[in-house]
């Protein structure tokens, strides 16, 4: 039986009630949307790259805006906090581990502990329900750097 | 081949006597004994669909193990025994809504291909470049976006009658939007977002004093009031088997027998034909016109029964039970600071939509369901509404017969819960 601790640990409460880098970025930054229909969580993830090659840039600030619940805001928000400075490469890696460790694929240990402050999540695996709401503003950020049009989605 | 309907001998029903017994009819319901996460289950999303009594689940099994054949083409003895139980159905859901005619019952899968059926077929003879169609802001998906799609093909404009902030249809507005050019009104029963009743009986008489049919979802309606098709004067009148205590896969259309007989057939196929040539086939009469194919035969019957059990309690005493349940559970919710009630109208059915201050409803929901209290979180298929009242989601409990006082104070503690997590 999961234990709504595990769910909505202080840090992932502290997050949502005060999200980091909750703002918008300049125009000439890439911004992509993202939205699960399902329960209405929406959010804009602004991203600038510190050079013109997408595949050799890091990240040099990014951002995000929008409404949503507790699990995928706070996601948002340590999900930007974490890719700061990171190239395309590194954050596709974080990316997926992250979605590993929310569909209870990672193993305790090395792997979870390489994600830091994100290892909080690892209580979504209990909450199948949940997984969409914790990897919108990922799914999101990927359609960011692919300088995807339409929204994302978790479907 | 179509078969002569048994006409069944009229039975008064019995009156039920006495204050009902909600504990023996959570008796009737074995699902009720179910624990999630290691609590009771508190089960408050019948209006997304309904919990069935032993009856019904009997009745599907006992047309599995002993009845089942398939009606209308046979002439041995299971067929014979399956066409006289779904007959029997329909005649029950007949009486159930004072209908003037089996005929007048159409099986479908549920109130969204009813009203797609209309729409396209009512809809594609009489609804043409121009015409207006009318629905409210209150309306559910499926009663909003079959018109959408008729006004696209047709060049037709659908028009919305507004609501209030108390979750009310402004009248005063419908008889504004109502003109020569509307030539059907759409509208529903009871809001399944809000509990808001709709009254009826005035935009029916409203709209025929223009002579424009109106078409009622009474998917939320059915499991709650006495529906009295000819009394309200309803052209089309659609609901949901699975919402009012029987099985999912089956609903009704009931049409004014006038209305059915000038439309053309919706699907096509065996059953709803009475002869074929590949020069020339020519249409079986109502309702099988509209019936093509193997019906839902087990879904029927398990409406049938579904009825039946509904007759026995009494639909007045049920009501009057839901109502209680009703005002119980505004008056403790609205104590919870934080707590903003979204539908508030004088006359509403035992539904209770809420949003709690900085909790987005889905955590609102995840937190209830590790307390065994499943309510449903977001746009209740209403989006429109939603937007009316600026919310991305709420949280929705609504009641059924089986619910009880004690169940709408565990959800008190509930939502109580919710903001010690969140404070």
């Amino acid at each position: 039986m999961a234990d709504l601790r595990e769910l909505y640990q202080e840090v992932i409460l502290e997050h949502s009630k005060a999200p980091r880098n909750y703002r918008e970025l300049a125009d000439r930054a890439q911004k992509a949307e993202g939205y699960n229909p399902l329960c209405g969580d929406h959010f804009t993830v602004y991203i600038e790259l510190d050079s013109g090659d997408p595949e050799k840039g890091r990240i040099r600030d990014i951002s995000f805006q929008g409404s949503g619940c507790a699990i995928s805001k706070a996601s948002a928000s340590m999900m930007t906090q974490a890719l700061k400075g990171k190239s395309r490469a590194e954050a596709e890696e974080l990316f997926d581990r992250f979605h590993k460790l929310v569909t209870g694929k990672l193993a305790p240990g090395n792997a979870q502990a390489d994600l830091g402050k994100l290892s909080v999540f690892a209580g979504v695996s209990e909450f199948p329900v949940r997984v969409k709401c914790a990897t919108l503003a990922w799914h999101t950020l990927r359609a960011a750097l692919d300088g995807q049009k339409e929204p994302a989605s978790t479907e | 081949m179509s078969v002569a309907i048994n006409r069944l001998p009229r039975v008064e029903a019995q009156e039920p006597s006495g204050e009902f017994d909600v504990l023996k009819a959570r008796s009737d319901f074995p699902i009720l004994e179910t624990r999630v996460h290691g609590k009771p289950l508190v089960y408050l999303d019948n209006a997304a669909t309904s919990q069935k009594p032993q009856a019904v689940i009997d009745a599907l099994t006992s047309y599995y193990t002993r009845e089942n054949a398939n009606i209308h083409r046979g002439v041995h003895a299971l067929s014979e025994l399956a066409t006289e139980h779904y007959e029997q159905a329909r005649a029950k859901t007949q009486r159930f809504i004072n209908a003037a005619d089996p005929s007048e019952i159409i099986f479908v899968r549920g109130t969204t291909e009813g009203i797609n059926l209309v729409a396209q077929t009512y809809g594609r003879t009489h609804i043409g470049m121009g015409d207006e169609v009318i629905i409210s802001g209150l309306e559910h998906h499926s009663n909003i976006v079959p018109w959408q799609i008729l006004c696209g093909q047709q060049g037709a404009r659908l028009r919305v009658i507004p609501v209030n902030d108390a979750g009310e249809l402004l009248l005063d507005e419908f008889e504004k939007l109502i003109g020569p050019k509307t030539k059907l009104v759409a509208i529903a029963h009871v809001s399944n977002a809000l509990g808001t009743i709709v009254p009826l009986r005035r935009i029916t008489d409203v709209a025929h004093q223009m002579s424009v049919p109106v078409l009622v979802d009474g998917a939320q309606a059915a499991p709650h009031l006495q529906i009295d098709v000819q009394e309200l004067d309803s052209d089309f009148y659609v609901f949901s088997a699975h919402k009012m205590y029987g099985p999912t896969g089956v609903g009704v259309l009931y049409g004014k027998r006038r209305l059915l007989d000038a439309m053309p057939p919706y699907q096509g196929g065996g059953d709803m034909i009475s002869s074929v040539t590949f020069e020339k086939t020519l249409y079986n009469k109502l309702p099988y016109k509209f019936e093509a194919g193997t019906p839902d035969i087990s879904g029927a019957i398990g409406l049938g029964a579904a009825i039946d059990y509904l007759n026995e309690i009494g639909l007045d005493r049920i009501a009057a039970h839901e109502h209680e349940l009703l005002v119980h559970a505004t008056e403790a919710l609205s104590a919870i600071p934080g707590v903003r009630l979204i539908g508030t109208a004088k006359q509403k059915a035992a539904v209770v939509s809420f949003v709690l201050e900085n909790v987005h409803a889905h955590d609102v929901g995840t937190i209830l369901d590790q307390e065994g209290i499943a309510v449903r979180t977001g746009h209740h298929c209403a989006q429109p509404l939603m937007q009316r009242f600026g919310v991305e989601a709420t949280a929705r409990a609504s009641f059924a017969l089986y619910n009880t006082k004690e169940e709408v104070d565990a959800l008190a503690a509930g939502v109580q819960k919710v903001r010690e997590v969140f404070a």
